[in-house]
């Protein structure tokens, strides 16, 4: 093994493209995926028939299928319909779509936090649904959902590898060819390896200070979780998935 | 002052409300005058606090009108939030938003429904903070206040909009005994200062000392409709001396 090749792939453009790719496609994923979400559990609180059939036939699908499937279907399948995706947005649109499914579990159980009567103060003062949802129900329950959404976008980052396989060129991806060109497996894998590391580890950092900026009152801590502790709890939840 | 008693701000014909099979209002007309503090008795379950969601729109209606200075609210309608700015209401677990402090729960809707500055609306929290007699719980949140401090700062949230008219719901029944005094006070003020009021209770003290009027509902329906000397001096009917007796006992 040579530190010197590991360092030199970790600065070289290809490596620095992939990891950049890696982090976009983690954004705009777990972006979409809270709306996604969002819209699925706004969905389910509205009891109507119409609502709840959508959604649960969402969820069946989405969860009930392997999220490689659906990259691969996504970009496989859909141009026989005439929809033809690149491969970035095949890959986001799979990794979103599958996101929604799970964030919307996440944002009914914030939402549902928030007691009907706090609503009902909302509207008694004159707010209109939308105005309550916005300055009551959601700061609210952001506060309760942002544990779990840390977690999902830390699980995000290690998923957006699998859209390698529709060659979308994301750090996982130019550490495999560029390994395969020369076999220093080691190498390319180590600087691949470091970079994910890094990136989960500055997401766990501004999960905790975010939760911090939220909660307001800096005193109160509503729940602590060590850097260790949302690594275990990380990888428990995505060994489920 | 007695001249602007006789307009009612607030009328209600003959209003019903069904939950299901249930039939919790059955035909209840009951007329607010402006300045005038109104205290809804009744045993649990006879549809009082019903009737007051009823008024702020917060229930609605199956049967009846509602009348606010002489325009009807009841009916179809998608702007209730513009029929409820102008009426408040106290819910009987408070219900401060738990995210703010109190300064910030009496600002959030003035500045997000009335649209006045943050300036204007700390200013004018600040001012509600001290006549509801705890100026020195601005920065507090909900869960630093006691029962009793809360409710104060709900009044004070609800005042902060103008309102014509103040909804009580049972507004001391999570209260503590001894923090229900100093809620009652503060109501008590405000009808003195002349806050139209109608007030869901089982103080009977409270009626007695604040109210023109009492209202006592029993099954769904208005059984007396009295002023308060009235009511209190025994011209009352069966139903309502029954539950007097009971709760004064």
């Amino acid at each position: 093994m040579s530190l010197e090749l590991v360092l030199e792939y970790m600065v070289s453009p290809a490596f620095v493209e992939g990891a950049l790719m890696t982090l976009l496609l983690t954004l705009c994923s777990i972006v979409c995926g809270v709306a996604v979400g969002l819209v699925i559990a706004l969905l389910q609180d509205t009891k109507t028939k119409i609502g709840q059939a959508l959604t649960t036939l969402y969820l069946w699908l989405f969860r009930g299928t392997p999220v490689l499937f659906q990259i691969i279907f996504i970009y496989n399948v859909l141009p026989s319909f005439g929809i033809r995706l690149s491969a970035f947005v095949s890959g986001v649109l799979a990794l979103s779509l599958n996101e929604g499914a799970y964030m919307a579990e996440i944002v009914r159980s914030g939402l549902q936090a928030v007691k009907t009567g706090q609503r009902v103060a909302g509207l008694a003062l004159g707010m209109t649904r939308g105005q309550v949802l916005r300055f009551i129900v959601i700061p609210q329950a952001a506060r309760i959902v942002l544990p779990p959404m840390g977690n999902q976008l830390i699980g995000m980052l290690k998923l957006s590898a699998l859209v390698s396989v529709i060659a979308v060129q994301d750090l996982l991806l130019v550490a495999n060819q560029i390994a395969s060109a020369n076999f220093r497996y080691f190498e390319a894998l180590t600087a691949a390896g470091i970079y994910y590391l890094a990136m989960t580890t500055v997401f766990m950092m501004l999960q905790m200070a975010l939760e911090r900026a939220l909660d307001p009152k800096a005193r109160r801590k509503t729940r602590k979780w060590t850097l260790t502790q949302r690594l275990l709890s990380v990888s428990n939840e995505v060994a489920t998935r | 002052m007695q001249d602007i008693n006789d307009k009612p701000l607030l009328v209600l014909e003959g209003i019903e409300k069904s939950f299901g099979a249930l039939k919790v209002l059955k035909g209840c007309s009951l007329s607010v005058s402006a300045s005038e503090t109104v205290v809804v008795i009744g045993p649990s379950g006879s549809g009082k606090s019903t009737l007051l969601r009823c008024m702020n729109l917060l229930e609605p209606i199956d049967n009846g009108v509602i009348l606010f200075e002489d325009r009807e609210i009841s009916g179809e309608r998608n702007d209730k939030h513009v029929v409820r700015k102008q009426i408040g209401m106290v819910f009987q677990g408070f219900e401060l938003f738990q995210h703010l402090s109190a300064v910030e729960n009496i600002m959030l809707a003035p500045v997000k429904v009335l649209g006045m500055s943050r300036a204007d609306a700390h200013d004018i929290a600040v001012g509600l903070l001290r006549k509801v007699h705890i100026p020195d719980k601005a920065g507090a949140f909900p869960d630093e206040l006691s029962g009793g401090q809360q409710q104060r700062v709900a009044i004070a949230r609800a005042l902060a909009m103008k309102p014509k008219v103040m909804l009580y719901d049972e507004p001391t029944s999570a209260l503590d005994p001894e923090m229900i005094r100093e809620v009652l006070d503060v109501m008590a003020e405000l009808s003195a200062e002349g806050m139209t009021s109608v007030v869901v209770t089982h103080e009977i003290g409270f009626a007695r000392s604040a109210a023109n009027r009492i209202v006592f509902m029993d099954g769904g329906e208005i059984v007396e409709n009295k002023f308060t000397e009235e009511f209190f001096s025994g011209a009352v009917g069966g139903r309502a001396r029954r539950f007097l007796d009971q709760i004064l006992h």
